[in-house]
């Protein structure tokens, strides 16, 4: 066991800290929308990608480093510590780039991943459905073959950045009379045609972080099958395997710097005195260093045995209940502003609700700790 | 960055492991917890295989290893409950070795690491400390005191009165008549006693193993309405609650032994976070372990309530999670915390 950093970890750390201290993104826009505030990101990944810094994970054939998982994950330690934007392309970055380089013809290679990477096409992720959230393999948007074209009708939500994006993940059902996983192919569906309608999706914050799409006869080559017909369940797991491996370290440093706040405004207002509110703090401090043990020890696990295995399930779960825990004591400590609309507080913790819903549910995630960690049996789930 | 064990770290745990389940079977422990007495042929053989003295130092009579293979052989132990005084044995051990005088640690510690003589740590106030876990059998206790002071003592020189425990897998006692007794530790017994909490935590981690293992595989088996009842959400979202809580003590357990020999400036931290969380991880993991099994739990003859009892003693000892969650909230307000790794 040795829990500081090889030398190798430490140079790669050093050289990004050095140059996320020489190049800091421009303050963050305080007027002109979502489309400023867009651009904003677009211009930081652009920089990034100028410096060799959008993606390290990828191959160096591909514009990455090459870098190692525990690399990726100082990475986002690193992006998230320095307070930097999400990249505009985040989406294409961790989880189309990749689920490409695993499951993409040469050509596919070849045309999509570089535009992934200096943000000049921004990808959406074309999953979930309204009558299809957790149990995701019922989704209903069907795809018929028409001569070299794929004919697509359905919907979709939870659709983040659908407005910017040239290019969208999109799983749906090619063959109706096979079992629900069996019927699904993986596409690439260019947003830019009128048969594909985004509609912003205003949230509990206010804000339209999401979309809803309505497609309705939209066109898709057959080039754009991605993984080959009817391989649709597995690709996406693929996707959804990224999902989480990258993203997770950043938000958990997200989570400390909101937690080193909160015990800031405590001692301001006299609370770590007080035994109730410092022993919620301290709790939340074991939680956040132990969810930053735990996701540290999974990684490299993943780097001695291969795959990521289903603890991570473990990770997202308590970071989500550690974030919600965090921001509802925050309305107790910093008081009414908190509980102003147009706060950052009060935004962490109305978007907090979302966190054990979005990627997988709490729910969901506990059967899969319960199935497929413990090997406990299943209930049989209706047809 | 690498949290797993090195090749003569996986042979401690696994020669471990292998001669306990044979040696510390639960009928054995059973037949020790019911007649209340030491499993002294265990003790014996453990003695000879050098346990109780591998974290001493070798010029001290010890093998010398580090606290990550202590946490390993009081991870097993607390896994199948040895009756043995092992875990109050090293606690002693710790505090003299870390604020001994060069002339109490000769004194004691070639026989507490040898095995020959076994210890007792407990926590006392005026002198007196209620309830000292294997003080009767001990030749040698050490009590800490509120004021952070440490003294280290002989039997004889207070009076030990055995006492039963909720947990009768080990023995316990009440010490009185303290105050000035023995002779005090002149070193730094805080960072000994946090030294201490890191094998509390790891004994704990062991038990809250145990605890979801048994109960894994009894709700595996045990039907009701005619299926097995870990089937029901309700007792498959426990079971998986219970993996959480045993995760979140053993990550921060093995953080604070690495700390405690690779970065002791963090240690008094990180023992807190660890002995908060595994405190709380055995209490609640072996409670859950008792509902799950459902009747059969709140019976003599299941086993499943040992540990329970035991969890409780241990999450006790040396303070639970709320006194330890305090003094991590005061650490917290010195210095905001840097991240625990990295």
């Amino acid at each position: 066991m040795d829990l500081t950093f090889t030398s190798q970890q430490a140079a790669f750390r050093d050289e990004l800290r050095g140059w996320l201290a020489d190049n800091p993104p421009d303050p963050e826009p305080t007027d002109g929308g979502d489309d400023a505030h867009f651009a904003w990101r677009r211009d930081w990944q652009r920089r990034l990608y100028d410096a060799g810094w959008a993606a390290p994970s990828w191959p160096a054939e591909y514009g990455g480093r090459g870098a190692t998982p525990s690399e990726s994950a100082i990475y986002f330690e690193e992006m998230g510590r320095a307070r930097v934007p999400f990249s505009a392309n985040t989406l294409g970055l961790l989880l189309g780039g990749p689920t490409l380089m695993r499951w993409g013809t040469p050509e596919q290679k070849e045309r999509y991943l570089p535009p992934i990477l200096s943000a000049e096409e921004i990808w959406c992720q074309g999953f979930s459905e309204p009558d299809a959230g957790s149990d995701l393999a019922s989704l209903k948007t069907r795809a018929v073959k028409d001569g070299e074209e794929w004919v697509v009708s359905g919907q979709k939500v939870w659709t983040s950045g659908a407005q910017y994006s040239k290019w969208c993940m999109l799983v749906a059902r090619t063959d109706a009379d096979v079992a629900k996983h069996k019927g699904l192919t993986y596409f690439l569906m260019d947003m830019e045609q009128d048969a594909v309608q985004v509609r912003p999706l205003r949230q509990i914050t206010g804000e339209a972080e999401f979309n809803e799409l309505f497609i309705e006869e939209a066109r898709i080559p057959d080039a754009n099958v991605v993984g080959g017909v009817g391989n649709g369940w597995t690709v996406a797991l693929t996707t959804l395997m990224n999902e989480r491996a990258g993203l997770g370290f950043a938000l958990q440093i997200r989570l400390r710097q909101l937690l080193d706040d909160l015990i800031a405004k405590a001692g301001e207002r006299g609370l770590l005195e007080d035994p109730l509110y410092a022993d919620a703090l301290a709790e939340l401090h074991v939680r956040c260093e132990s969810l930053r043990l735990m996701a540290w020890k999974g990684l490299t696990d993943t780097e001695r045995y291969g795959q990521p295995g289903p603890e991570g399930s473990l990770v997202k779960w308590l970071w989500s209940d550690t974030n919600q825990r965090l921001t509802e004591l925050a309305v107790d400590i910093v008081g009414p502003e908190a509980l102003t609309a147009g706060t950052d507080w009060s935004y962490e913790f109305l978007r907090a609700r979302g966190n054990t819903i979005e990627g997988g549910t709490t729910e969901v995630l506990k059967n899969i700790v319960a199935e497929r960690v413990l090997g406990l049996p299943r209930l049989k789930a209706a047809a | 960055m690498d949290f797993g064990l090195t090749d003569d770290q996986r042979e401690i745990q696994r020669t471990a492991r292998e001669l306990l389940s044979e040696r510390s079977k639960p009928e054995r422990v059973r037949e020790h917890a019911e007649a209340a007495t030491t499993d002294r042929d265990l003790w014996r053989e453990l003695s000879e295989l050098g346990w109780p003295g591998i974290a001493v130092a070798e010029e001290n009579g010890g093998q010398g290893l580090g606290r990550i293979e202590l946490s390993i052989l009081c991870e097993e132990l607390g896994r199948t409950l040895a009756p043995v005084p092992f875990l109050p044995s090293v606690l002693a051990a710790t505090l003299i070795e870390h604020a001994g005088s060069p002339e109490q640690r000769e004194r004691w510690l070639p026989g507490l690491a040898s095995g020959e003589l076994t210890g007792a740590l407990g926590s006392s106030s005026d002198g007196s400390a209620a309830l000292v876990i294997a003080a009767p059998e001990a030749g040698v206790i050490v009590l800490v005191d509120e004021d952070g002071g440490g003294r280290v003592l002989e039997p004889g020189q207070a009076d030990v009165t055995p006492i039963a425990s909720v947990d009768s897998t080990r023995s316990a006692g009440r010490v009185s008549g303290a105050e000035d007794a023995g002779e005090p530790l002149p070193g730094d017994v805080a960072s000994g006693i946090d030294r201490a909490l890191v094998a509390v935590s790891a004994e704990l981690v062991g038990v809250c193993e145990r605890a979801l293992e048994m109960t894994v595989a009894y709700v595996k088996e045990r039907k009701q309405f005619g299926v097995p009842v870990g089937s029901y959400q309700a007792v498959s979202h426990r079971c998986a609650q219970m993996l959480l809580e045993t995760e979140k003590a053993r990550s921060t357990a093995a953080f604070a032994a690495w700390a405690a020999d690779a970065e002791p400036g963090r240690l008094a931290e990180a023992a807190a976070m660890a002995k908060s969380a595994a405190s709380d991880a055995g209490r609640e993991v072996t409670a859950s372990a008792i509902q799950a099994h459902g009747g059969i739990a709140f019976t003599w003859e299941a086993d499943v309530h040992w540990l329970y009892k035991r969890a409780q003693l241990d999450a006790a000892l040396l303070g639970g999670a709320k006194l330890h969650r305090a003094r991590l909230a005061a650490i917290l307000a010195d210095h905001a915390g840097a991240p625990a790794v990295g």
